[in-house]
């Protein structure tokens, strides 16, 4: 029997591996270091704010991998020998596989600052990161939280659910303004400010002090601010963790170099999830590394065809990703540039309450949707996708935005302001709310 | 560009005067709570209308102040902090004395009325004024779970005031158990006729379908009697299939039915603690098709017996008959049903027992319009809906597969659209046509295979 052998059990890893197993019966081995059962990532904040018990937080009960014969091993991959076949574990023993997937995920960047690895001071990617904040945190009362990205507000989020004062550095000038338009991001950062959080934007880090216990004491801001705190979270971004691959034949980048169908340069090895570095994407770019649960999860449904002799292209679709600023819920669809380019048109709406806002982006010529970011209003997956997909026209969606809205039943809805604000935006533009037809639910069904 | 200075509308900052103020509301409710034991002791007997006052008006007052300061404490949204940290709401020691005290109750309500004489002595006053007789165990138990319901649903109104779905539903019950549950029934017995729930119903009030109760009604109120003879009648056979083909059982369950009621107020802060495994869900699925059989089976009984004069099955019928009072009605959904919400979770008695719910269940997953959508490939797997399912539901293992929800057990309470942090879910009356959407390649539905 062939045998499967996956290096770490994350979402990438975990999703091979059950889709290998609904089409194939062959032998699979799923090694990690971090836990023995899978769990998610996502949720790890939830349960240091007391959501959940980490046992919630685990998508599939224990026995269910022994009952898809799917075997766990709880152990770290030391090296990978490609040329016989073998993985090696810490403790020395070996394992042999026939094909090998390398989903090891990533770690947390560093960039060098002085006292970054002074006590109290820590990143937050693993369960392991979450039992050291546990211990860091305890009794604690103020945090500065480096770094303006989704894991540094979730970090915030989670030491403020404990009484502990957070002072938030952002480099940017509003939160997370690489990415989000200049709106957007004035909304979050009155949001995060509402909740009482210490906001300092176009502020960075110089360094991190210890006092007398050898602890960190305080951080030194490049103002030259000193901000007094018994913890700091670093939350700068992540690479690929390649580490065991680093001295294996397989080829490497800043992440696992592989091609459309996740095979890397030796035969009957892959790699999917965050690890990867995708070869075939414009080098330099951002669209080389996909760091989310979505893709983790689409790759590895895609490789597992590959793995079971359907060899299949990844085609990612439509770009999604989605999350929640502390109380804002956020999605975004297609591609929202940070900076209106010069052949689009950013669309731009807000509730007066600041919680809720919507951005339409179009071309300037046709004047087809290519971008949608929402907050505070649900909207559907498959209709905004599809509206994308088929180039509608501006006026088409805005005009059927009702059939897309997924707000709880009784919620106020909002798509004639939209569209009121769209009309007196645009000279001589009339559009009309078309009536949400129960249509869209029966539809759901060809997905 | 010049740095532009953000102002918030307003700025939540730990505020001592609000700790001060929710320290003085638990003082008061605790102040409350002694009376009320005290009076067990018989001492309100003196003055009732005074220790009425000091036991039940100090602990209401108290809970409703204790519970104000939230809204001021933080914006509004999901605030599930520490819930499995506080020893009370996550099987602690408080949690397990609480359900010790609440069995307790229950054990002494049932069977030793005589421990709890003086609390029914103590809210005679209230008794005379709105029934214009004195107070029963009944009535006193009334009191309690009305109040419960009441206080508790000002607290879930005030954790969801963002959310408009919870607002409307939670008063929805409140009404139903304050008018319905409470009033009405008071207001019949002044009038002197029979005590009527119109808010319950056959299989759930059994009683209501024998031949005994549809005897006594018809004989005692005349046109009234009949008319609460056919009120329940056409609750259980119209309303509950045609409500539950365009909404539901929601529109029961978690909207008008008492114990609901209770499972959605008092029972909120319990309702992470059902378990979720799927051995629950076997077990659930045994235990309550079990009941259900058994209250039909009682019932056919005892109108086979009625119709033969009582010649055929002599003391049978009844003997079946009172044994279920005493394991379903007493034991299951009183004892288990409430006195376990803080170890098992607040719907035991709902999931495991209420031979109405699975009727609605039948319909529900049968015949509906009924489901709860999943909104494309956005579920991150977290398992915030399965853990606040107040019915157990693996609500996680549909969503990350992008199936839609439909479970014959589902209350339709919609906790699990607001936990979600993703916005994953939704609660949809649509077209029976394409509910079940089973995706056919499992999850493999983003890639490849679109158009
Ligand atoms: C706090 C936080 C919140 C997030 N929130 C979101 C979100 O809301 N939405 C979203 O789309 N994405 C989110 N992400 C990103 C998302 O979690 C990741 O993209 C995803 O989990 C990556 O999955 P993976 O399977 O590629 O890798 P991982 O989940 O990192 O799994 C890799 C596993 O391999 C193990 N491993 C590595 N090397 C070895 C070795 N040598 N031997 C044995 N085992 C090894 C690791 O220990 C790890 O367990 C979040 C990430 C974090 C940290
Ligand atoms: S709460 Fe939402 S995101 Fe989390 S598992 Fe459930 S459906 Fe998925």
């Amino acid at each position: 029997m062939e045998h499967l052998v996956i290096i770490g059990n994350g979402i990438a890893g975990i999703t091979t591996a059950r889709r290998v197993r609904k089409m194939s019966d062959m032998k699979i081995t799923v090694i990690s270091a971090e836990t023995k059962y899978f769990f998610s990532r996502t949720a790890l904040m939830y349960v240091y704010m007391g959501h959940m018990r980490f046992n919630d937080i685990k998508p599939y009960e224990d026995w269910f991998w022994e009952k898809n014969r799917i075997e766990l091993i709880y152990a770290l991959v030391t090296s990978i020998d490609t040329d016989n076949k073998k993985v090696k574990l810490a403790d020395n023993s070996e394992i042999s596989y026939d094909k090998l997937v390398i989903a090891t995920g990533s770690k947390t960047n560093k960039f060098g600052w002085k006292g970054e690895y002074l006590p109290g001071v820590q990143g937050f990617y693993s369960l392991q990161d979450l039992e050291l904040l546990e211990e860091n945190t305890k009794n604690i009362s103020q945090a500065v939280i480096v770094g303006g990205g989704l894991i540094g507000i979730e970090l915030a989020e989670m030491l403020h659910s404990r009484n502990i004062y957070v002072t938030f550095l952002v480099r940017e000038e509003f939160y997370w303004n690489n990415i989000l338009p200049r709106e957007d991001s004035i909304l979050i950062s009155r949001h995060i400010l509402e909740h009482g959080f210490d906001l300092k934007l176009n502020v960075q880090l110089k360094e991190i002090l210890a006092g007398e216990n050898g602890r960190v004491k305080s951080v030194i801001t490049d103002k030259g601010e000193e901000i007094k705190c018994q913890f700091v979270g670093l939350t700068p971004g992540v690479h690929p963790n390649i580490d065991v691959v680093k001295n294996s034949k397989v080829e490497t980048n800043r992440g696992v170099l592989v091609n459309e169908y996740f095979e890397t340069n030796i035969p009957d090895v892959y790699a999917a999830g965050d690890c990867v570095e995708l070869k075939f994407a414009e080098p330099g770019s951002r669209f080389r590394f996909e760091q989310l649960w979505y893709t983790g999860k689409m790759h590895g449904e895609t490789l597992a065809q590959t793995l079971c002799g359907k060899r299949t292209k990844y085609e990612r679709g439509v770009w999604f990703n989605s999350a929640k600023f502390l109380n804002i819920e956020y999605q975004t669809y297609g591609f929202v540039s940070a900076k209106p380019k010069d052949d689009e048109t950013h669309f731009y709406w807000e509730h007066p309450s600041a919680k809720k806002a919507v951005r339409f982006v179009y071309k300037n010529d046709d004047h087809s949707v290519i971008g949608m970011n929402t907050y505070g209003i649900r909207y559907r997956h498959e209709i905004f996708e599809k509206w994308i997909k088929e180039k509608k026209r501006i006026e088409f969606v805005l005009e059927h935005l009702t059939e897309a809205n997924f707000d709880p039943e009784f919620y106020e809805k909002h798509e004639k302001e939209i569209l009121k604000k769209f009309n007196n935006d645009n000279d001589g533009a009339d559009l009309k709310l078309k009536s949400a037809t129960k249509l869209s639910l029966s539809e759901k069904k060809i997905i | 560009m010049t740095p532009v200075q953000i102002q918030p509308f307003k700025i939540y900052k730990y505020n001592p005067k609000l700790e001060i103020i929710r320290r003085s509301g638990l003082g008061i409710a605790l102040t409350g709570i002694f009376f009320l034991l005290l009076c067990l002791t018989g001492t309100a007997k003196i003055t009732p209308e005074l220790f009425l006052f000091l036991s039940f008006g100090l602990a209401v007052t108290g809970a409703i102040i204790y519970s104000l300061p939230a809204i001021w404490e933080s914006p509004a949204g999901i605030k599930n902090n520490r819930i499995f940290f506080n020893s009370f709401t996550s099987k602690g020691m408080i949690g397990w004395a609480a359900g010790i005290i609440i069995t307790s109750f229950y054990v002494s309500l049932y069977w030793f009325p005589s421990f709890i004489e003086n609390w029914i002595r103590l809210v005679d006053p209230l008794s005379y004024f709105l029934r214009n007789e004195k107070a029963d165990r009944w009535f006193l138990y009334g009191t309690f779970y009305t109040l419960a319901i009441l206080i508790m649903g000002l607290k879930m109104i005030i954790k969801y005031r963002h959310n408009r779905y919870q607002l409307i539903r939670t008063l929805s019950v409140m009404f139903f158990q304050l008018g319905f549950a409470y009033l009405i029934p008071a207001l019949l017995i002044m009038f002197n006729k029979p005590e009527h729930y119109f808010s319950y119903f056959w299989p759930l009030k059994y009683q209501y379908l024998f031949p005994s109760d549809i005897n006594y009604l018809t004989h005692t109120a005349g046109a009234l009697g009949y008319f609460m003879v056919f009120w329940g009648a056409a609750m259980t056979f119209i309303a509950v299939p045609v409500l539950s083909y365009f909404f539901g059982k929601r529109w029961y369950c978690s909207w008008v039915c008492g114990c609901g009621g209770l499972a959605e107020t008092a029972g909120d802060p319990f309702r992470h603690l059902s378990d979720n495994s799927l051995k629950a869900w076997r077990i659930e699925r045994w235990s309550i098709h079990s009941v259900l059989v058994f209250v039909v089976v009682t019932t056919a009984l005892l109108w086979t017996n009625s119709a033969s004069g009582g010649k055929v099955l002599g003391e049978l019928s009844q003997t079946f008959s009172s044994v279920y009072g005493f394991i379903i009605g007493a034991v299951f959904s009183g004892i288990v049903g409430v006195g376990f919400y803080p170890v098992m979770g607040s719907r035991v008695w709902c999931r495991f027992g209420c031979p109405l719910a699975a009727v609605l269940g039948f319909f529900q997953k049968f015949k509906s319009r009924f489901r709860i959508t999943t909104n494309g490939g956005q579920c991150i797997s977290c398992g915030n809906c399965s853990t606040y399912c107040e019915m157990g539901i693996d609500v996680r293992a549909y969503a990350q597969r992008r199936q839609n929800i439909i479970r014959s057990s589902c209350v339709g309470c919609g906790i699990c659209a607001a936990v979600c942090p993703r916005g994953v879910l939704k609660l949809e009356n649509g077209t029976e046509e394409g509910r079940y959407n089973v995706v056919p390649d499992d999850e493999l539905v983003l890639i490849n295979s679109q158009n």
